[in-house]
């Protein structure tokens, strides 16, 4: 399926949860911040929150910065 | 008495706070932090970049800092609002720099819209600094609404000029009842030392020290100015004469008096 991740489209697996989808794309989750849909989504909630068809994922984190 | 400044329930010993952008390497950066002796660091936001990986920052800071999040990239209250609540979900603790700018060009920021960030975050317990373009009016009221302190700039992000807006820096001193922590354009240590001279409570440094030659060195020289700078502010500058006042006896001269 399709969802948009950090502004683009990606396909992921179907039923996959966010916990999921974050070590899928190589990132240690205590590391990033992720916002599904707008609202924020604490760690502990991520692996069960299931992704859907165009849903909307942002995952941030720390850069340098003045 | 060891002369310290309290903000948001801390008392903070170095008065010269780091931003953490431009550094060429995240090891490099992380010792011209621990010879600066920074207790107050920036960072940033963003969204992670899947295609190459980065190490995280947060490694590269010295365990005594604290962290504080700036905004930046936030255009109106709103998104600084969002950035800050996510800032505050990573478990980055509850400093925020409110940087709202929708101006390119000389990224001045939008004080109205920081002044409505600033009272939404300082309700929800945030220890809000804002950073603004020096206006005793806003500035009294982002106090009243929780500032726990106001960072008024000295000339443009990243300009390296200097502390341009003296005059009204030093109005806000004498008048805005929080810490004044000039933020922005500062080049030279000169130029920090100038600040604390003046009253001020704190620097923020990022370009200078970052694009130098070598900013190890140049964090310290930072370091020093504003350790300077506030020595000298705390031992009462004398004002300056018109006329010459000798420093030597006038009495006393290898000479025969006429």
């Amino acid at each position: 399926m399709n969802i948009k991740i950090n502004g683009k489209i990606q396909v992921v697996d179907k039923n996959i949860n966010l916990l999921e989808l974050i070590k899928s794309l190589g990132l240690s989750s205590c590391r990033v911040v992720t916002e599904y849909n707008l609202r924020i989504v604490p760690t502990e909630e991520r692996e069960k929150t299931f992704l859907k068809e165009n849903d909307s994922l942002e995952i941030i984190s720390f850069v340098g910065g003045g | 008495m060891e002369d310290l400044l309290e903000i948001g329930g801390k008392k903070i010993k170095s008065r010269l706070f780091l931003g953490t952008g431009k550094f060429s390497d995240y090891t490099l950066m992380k010792k011209a932090l621990e010879v600066s002796e920074t207790e107050i660091i920036t960072v940033a936001l963003r969204r992670v970049d899947l295609e190459s990986k980065q190490d995280n920052i947060l490694d590269y800071i010295p365990k005594k800092c604290t962290v504080m999040v700036n905004t930046s990239g936030a255009r109106d209250a709103d998104e600084a609002v969002r950035i800050a609540r996510l800032a505050k979900m990573s478990g980055a603790g509850l400093w925020v720099k409110i940087e709202v700018i929708r101006d390119n060009k000389y990224l001045l920021p939008d004080n109205l819209e920081t002044l409505k960030a600033t009272e939404i975050l300082a309700k929800e317990g945030f220890v809000v600094l804002p950073y603004m373009s020096p206006d005793i009016s806003i500035a009294r009221k982002m106090v009243e609404c929780g500032a726990a302190a106001v960072m008024p700039l000295g000339s443009p992000i990243g300009s390296n000029r200097g502390l341009k807006t003296k005059e009204l820096i030093s109005i806000m001193i004498e008048e805005i009842k929080a810490p004044i922590i000039v933020d922005a354009g500062l080049g030279r240590p000169s130029d920090a030392c100038a600040c604390m001279e003046l009253g001020c409570a704190a620097v923020l440094v990022n370009t200078a020290v970052a694009i130098s030659k070598d900013p190890i060195n140049m964090a310290k020289a930072f370091s020093e100015g504003v350790i300077a700078g506030r020595r000298a502010y705390l031992c009462k500058i004398t004002q300056g004469f018109n006329a010459a006042s000798p420093s030597s006896p006038l009495t006393g001269f290898l000479r025969e008096e006429k």
